[in-house]
């Protein structure tokens, strides 16, 4: 996604000198290309996260549109309270882009992972928050959304080559994205965790339940009215991301429920405890926490037995 | 002219803290001169739409009702808009709403200003315009970590279009600041910094504006005027005193202080 990202915004600043691309120091071997192609639309800052996110609302305040750029803690964080009284306050279009959503920098341990910038975005008006599930989303989210009035926050994977099969790139601000229908079992899946959703699905199917799966990436604004319309026919729905099981697309789903007096049964799929004093791949950490595909199969199996009971 | 304007400055403060009944008298009667000097001749701002205009942060945004007053007397605030200060449905709180003609910038959490102003005074540079950027923070403000992120990146890259103001008034909220967390040489860190740095006395308001006029806002490095100020500057039982940062006045207190500003010339 990360690569996906810089070469899209690489070629939307020669198109236009008002996107300006700062970094907290971070973005070695994937800032080069849009560094190299427009030097004066690019600054590193140095490691000054608050700073960055000040700079960016006196720049966007005279009509720039600063993209801020570190790993998801360090961009989100770290200046939360600069981003909050900045560019959403002033309503200026800074775009936040974190990298690293979730567990993907694996052995580098909590300060590194980012498990609430979701919940901790989405609480503030007026700010978009998109979390795309893979490079092609990526491409045509940014390309959808660069030059939307107020702030982004990007929640961004590092990983590349990941592609969530059937997404073939779609992204629609405030919708879901469709990728299997069935009747019995709906997985809501965001970010690049999307890729075990994915696979879960598939193995659910052939294991004979009928599963429905749907990407957010819009998750403000929410796609509440589709994502209703999908828990009102379905009687089990797994939320599954790469974050605190509180605050994101889990607790929005729940949101939807209660609020539209749904009945449908939900299980959130999310990181539940402190994840220290242990370390490992995003792969072993993802097994772990539940998220991995074979873990996401066993959940899902349970709560589709429980309902039929 | 412009002592006059601090003087009406001043008035501004004590009327409008005694009809809302609010603090941060103190540390607004501690940035009368400087705002007097500001709005008064120094910030370059015909229309406060005008894209073109130098930029104002007020780092120290409880001290807002002084910058008010400025806007007042400049006339883009009515004697009825201003009435409406701190009360309910109005625009005017204790610090700046975004979106209120004449700021620039809200701000009301220290800490912020600096890096905000030092973003404007990049943007005037990568859009080749002469405007200049303007903070002005308090002294204890500079406890806060990020003015110097702030202060570290406006020297690398030679912001001299970038102005900041500290309001030394040696005071905080709940003490002294060579009690609570010294601060000195104030002066040498900025310095240490980069910065050119110019002690000033911050209730001079003609030496204000000769020491801004002669800044080479065109290359070199930011700019600061370490202000030596006085916490609740013109009202005697104010100056200097812990509690008016955040005391309202009783009848009697705002009669003499009114007495005391009108007194002086």
């Amino acid at each position: 996604m990360r690569k996906a990202f810089v070469e899209t915004l690489t070629e939307l600043a020669a198109r236009d000198p008002r996107i300006l691309l700062l970094t907290g120091d971070l973005g070695y071997l994937a800032l080069e290309p849009f560094a190299d192609a427009h030097p004066s639309q690019f600054l590193n800052v140095g490691v000054a996260e608050q700073n960055m996110v000040g700079l960016a609302t006196g720049l966007a305040e005279a009509d720039f549109i600063p993209f801020v750029y570190s790993i998801v803690p360090f961009a989100v964080l770290r200046p939360y309270e600069f981003i909050r009284n900045g560019p959403i306050q002033h309503r200026l279009p800074v775009r936040i882009v974190g990298v690293g959503g979730g567990l993907e920098y694996g052995t580098n341990g909590l300060s590194h992972y980012g498990l609430e910038d979701v919940a901790v975005m989405r609480t503030q008006p007026g700010i978009t928050v998109i979390a795309p599930a893979d490079s092609g989303q990526t491409r045509s989210a940014v390309a959808a959304t660069w030059n939307l009035p107020g702030p982004i926050y990007y929640r961004l994977g590092k990983d590349d080559k990941a592609v969530v099969p059937g997404l073939d790139g779609r992204f629609e601000l405030g919708k879901v994205q469709r990728l299997r229908e069935g009747s019995e079992l709906l997985l809501i899946a965001m970010g690049s965790v999307a890729t075990e959703a994915a696979t879960a699905a598939q193995e659910l199917t052939a294991r004979g339940v009928s599963c429905s799966l749907v990407i957010v990436a819009s998750v403000s604004p929410a796609p509440a009215d589709e994502l209703a319309g999908l828990l009102a026919r379905h009687p089990v729905a797994l939320t599954v991301e790469a974050h605190y099981r509180v605050g994101g697309i889990g607790s929005l789903v729940a949101e939807v429920i209660a609020e539209r007096g749904l009945r449908c049964q939900l299980v959130r799929c999310g990181v539940g405890s402190l994840p220290n004093g242990i370390t490992g791949s995003q792969r072993y950490l993802h097994h772990l926490y539940g998220l991995s595909a074979e873990k996401l199969v066993e959940t899902a199996m349970t709560a589709v037995r429980r309902d039929k009971l | 002219m412009t002592d006059g304007i601090a003087k009406q400055i001043r008035r501004v403060i004590l009327d409008q803290s005694m009809r809302a009944h609010v603090g941060h008298i103190g540390s607004a009667l501690s940035i009368a001169d400087i705002i007097a000097a500001l709005y008064g001749g120094l910030l370059r701002v015909r229309d406060p739409k005008d894209p073109k205009r130098d930029r104002f942060v007020l780092g120290k945004g409880h001290a807002m009702l002084a910058v008010y007053a400025a806007f007042f007397l400049r006339g883009w605030l009515s004697q009825d808009e201003l009435n409406t200060y701190c009360g309910d449905g109005s625009m005017l709180g204790v610090h700046p709403e975004y979106g209120l003609r004449g700021v620039d910038f809200a701000s009301g959490s220290l800490g912020q200003g600096l890096s905000m102003a030092a973003g404007a005074a990049l943007a005037a540079r990568l859009q080749r315009s002469p405007r200049r950027a303007f903070a002005l923070l308090s002294d204890a403000e500079c406890d806060e970590g990020s003015v110097w992120e702030a202060v570290m990146f406006a020297a690398h890259h030679k912001l001299a279009n970038l102005i900041a103001i500290v309001d030394l008034n040696g005071q905080q909220a709940l003490g002294y600041t060579d009690q609570v967390l010294s601060l000195q040489p104030m002066a040498e860190r900025w310095r240490a910094f980069g910065w050119d740095v110019h002690e000033v006395d911050g209730h001079n308001v003609a030496a204000l504006q000769e020491t801004v006029t002669g800044l080479d806002t065109s290359a070199g490095p930011p700019h600061v005027l370490i202000a030596r100020t006085t916490f609740g500057k013109g009202v005697s039982f104010m100056e200097g005193k812990i509690k008016w940062h955040y005391w309202p006045m009783s009848d009697a207190e705002y009669r003499q202080a009114v007495q005391e500003i009108e007194a002086k010339p």
